[in-house]
């Protein structure tokens, strides 16, 4: 044996350089997100940046045809758009990215509506205090729970833990009917809102004035984003993948999964409580009534619609899922119908999602890019007197 | 390597083929692969004993009483008929299933009742007879998540882009690259798991497995369903492993590259241990001609 560098066969010595260059260059279907990935940082931003900014002035722009006036207020539309967003992404953190089925992702909304409710409603006992405290307040209380919820479920799988989910979700509800404390259908009115007044004297938050509190909300998903990007790039969000990959595979290869599912179920948790505190301000009332089942699959029907692990498309599937129903006004007692179908249609069609490109785990995967690229160029064109310790390494 | 005779199945089993000379220092990849890592030191002494270990089915005993030593820097080769016990054998010591009797210790720490994440970090990796990548995630991912074995960073560290978060996601990528180039196939790095050619699925298992920088690495059956000429190259990676102070463990059936890449050879039999030995021994052994080799040897 020489020093030939270890690899296969010349067949498959063939094939690697095909995939490595298919892998560099755009496909047909893959064109417009190849070409994006391989675009400058400086660039993505220059698009990235105008989009966005149509996007946090939506309400505001009132967009003909796509508007669902007159049937419903435009910004209250768009505010409800926000806040399923901001539940799709969390959730999609539990379901599309670490794979664990949760059915019961209501029960967390629930648990951050009732803290913000509960600090802040005069319905309540509790020590009042500000508005805007209530949202890390009801991150933290939803942390907690989603850890209490995690520890003895998560050593189930699949099927057993979207049951035992299922059931947390219905336990807040009744929990929120049975304890007095809670006030039940009765509710809590005039919860909080954050401060601020405008030129004439009038709140800027009010329950029927939308825009402030979609920006608001638009402000948290990019917050939110940025932050659960980083995750994604990280060992947690690559522990996420493996497990709902193949678990075993993963805890086999050194990764404590267990605590890496919690991990997530804490992180998804938190973002649903942030989501619940944002409703609870809006609407200014909160009672059992909003929390049931057909809620949390409402929920995962919009992350499984935007394209589960995908932050954008769970996103838009949020946004959609909201949306539809509120343009539409006269199909929306059908929604459950159409979801339904859509469901179907889209799993025979297209069952990676809307948007359904995979996530990068690599926070610095471009060095790495380019240095297979290179190596594809290398191979390419051998140089006239190959090292034979250069061509081991290659 | 070119030779068409190795499309048919070999009349007489090879010579044992000495190993190659331990540490080839003009191997730049290989120093790479074993970057950070104390070259084996001691070579020879006992790394993992596997003590009267016993696995139980229901009344079905896979393993009955089963002692060997693995020493360190040595390849073992792990062969038998089957259902012999080989892979049972794999799972119990790396806690898979839970052994009904004796004990398994790795640097005489026993890997009895330990999870199996901590079995890996404490320094027994491993690949399947049936691949299990990641599909999803590219060649390089998969190599990182091996490589969090030896990363500390935690959920709020990645979520802020704390310093060592920083510099343990460069050393991902550095260690992965050169992981990737060790094995051979660092062109496909950005590639999808899934999307690999088989041969190379393979050999990313093995890339992933060393990332967890073991001390003892387990490979079940790497060879399944390769062509003879992918095989040869599969021996020359495995004596590479060795080389750069790996210690390996290998369960293989086909008999070519058991005998011409390992340095001793257990035997097992209806899960009891029939022979130990270097292979020209077992070659010879007449209990594993009439046994295992039967066949082959009277052709």
């Amino acid at each position: 044996m020489s020093t030939e560098p270890v690899l296969g066969s010349e067949g498959a010595q063939k094939h690697l350089e095909e995939l490595a260059e298919h892998a560099n260059k755009p496909g047909r279907f893959a064109g417009l997100n190849q070409w994006w990935e391989q675009q400058p940082r400086v660039k993505q931003w220059a698009i990235l940046l105008p989009i966005a900014a149509i996007v946090f002035f939506l309400p505001v722009i009132n967009p003909p045809i796509i508007t669902t006036e007159p049937g419903n207020d435009w910004p209250l539309a768009c505010f409800d758009m926000a806040r399923f967003a901001l539940v799709a992404l969390g959730l999609n953190v539990v379901v599309g990215q670490a794979g664990l089925l949760d059915l019961g992702y209501v029960g967390f909304f629930a648990v951050g509506s009732y803290v913000a409710a509960l600090w802040t409603s005069p319905d309540s006992s509790a020590v009042h205090i500000p508005y805007l405290w209530t949202l890390p307040l009801a991150m933290l209380v939803t942390v907690v729970f989603g850890v209490c919820l995690g520890i003895p479920t998560l050593r189930l799988r699949g099927d057993y833990l979207a049951i035992v989910t299922l059931g947390f979700g219905e336990i807040i509800r009744l929990l929120a009917t049975i304890i007095p404390a809670m006030r039940g259908q009765q509710g809590f009115k005039e919860v909080g809102h954050p401060p601020g007044t405008g030129s004439d004297g009038v709140p800027i938050f009010t329950n029927n004035h939308g825009t402030p509190w979609y920006m608001l909300t638009v402000g948290i998903i990019v917050l939110v984003m940025i932050l659960l990007g980083n995750i994604e790039r990280s060992r947690v969000g690559r522990a996420w993948i493996a497990i709902r990959e193949d678990e075993d595979a993963a805890e086999i290869m050194g990764v404590p999964t267990f605590k890496f599912k919690i991990w997530a179920f804490a992180t998804g948790a938190a973002i649903g409580g942030l989501s619940g505190a944002l409703f609870a301000g809006q609407v200014g009332f909160v009672n059992n009534q909003k929390f049931d089942v057909v809620t949390s699959v409402l929920f995962l029907c919009a992350v499984i619609l935007g394209g589960s692990g995908n932050k954008l498309g769970v996103i838009i599937g949020g946004a959609l899922v909201s949306y539809i129903p509120n343009r539409f006004t006269s199909i929306a007692d059908y929604k459950y119908l159409i979801f339904g179908v859509a469901l179907v249609l889209l799993m025979i069609f297209r069952s990676q999602g809307l948007i359904g490109a995979r996530a990068h785990l690599l926070a610095y995967a471009r060095s790495a890019r380019a240095r297979t690229r290179e190596l594809a160029a290398r191979r390419r064109t051998p140089e006239p007197t190959p090292d034979p310790a250069q061509e081991a390494a290659s | 390597m070119t030779d068409q005779n190795h499309d048919e199945i070999p009349e007489v089993i090879p010579d044992y083929v000495e190993p190659a000379a331990p540490p080839s220092l003009d191997s730049e990849a290989a120093e790479k692969a074993a970057a950070e890592r104390d070259i084996a030191v001691g070579v020879g002494e006992t790394l993992v004993e596997i003590d009267n270990l016993s696995v139980k089915f229901g009344g079905l005993t896979a393993l009955d009483s089963v002692s060997f030593d693995i020493k360190r820097g040595e390849i073992l080769g792990l062969i038998g008929p089957n259902g012999a016990g080989k892979t049972t054998c794999f799972n119990a010591m790396t806690g898979v299933y839970k052994p009904s009797g004796g004990d398994v210790r790795l640097e005489g720490v026993s890997l009895l009742r330990k999870k199996q994440h901590t079995i890996t970090r404490m320094g027994l990796a491993r690949t399947f007879q049936n691949i299990r990548l990641w599909g999803e995630m590219t060649a390089l991912e998969n190599v990182a998540v091996g490589l969090d074995t030896r990363h500390h960073t935690s959920l709020f560290g990645a979520m802020f882009g704390i310093p060592r978060h920083r510099r343990e996601e460069r050393s991902s990528i550095e260690r992965g690259m050169a992981l990737l180039e060790f094995v051979g196939i660092a062109d496909a790095a950005m590639t999808k798991a899934s999307a690999l050619p088989y041969g190379h699925q393979r050999r990313l298992e093995i890339a992933r497995a060393l990332a967890t920088d073991p001390k003892l690495l387990c490979l079940d059956e790497p060879a399944a369903g390769f062509n003879p000429a992918e095989k040869e190259n599969l021996m020359e990676l495995i004596r590479s492993i060795r080389d750069d102070g790996y210690t390996v463990l290998l369960i293989e059936h086909d008999m070519k590259l058991v005998m011409g890449v390992t340095d001793r050879i257990v035997v097992l039999e209806f899960g009891k241990l029939l022979a130990e030995g270097p292979p020209k021994e077992i070659r010879e052994n007449p209990a594993v001609i009439s046994a295992y080799l039967g066949e082959e040897a009277q052709v």
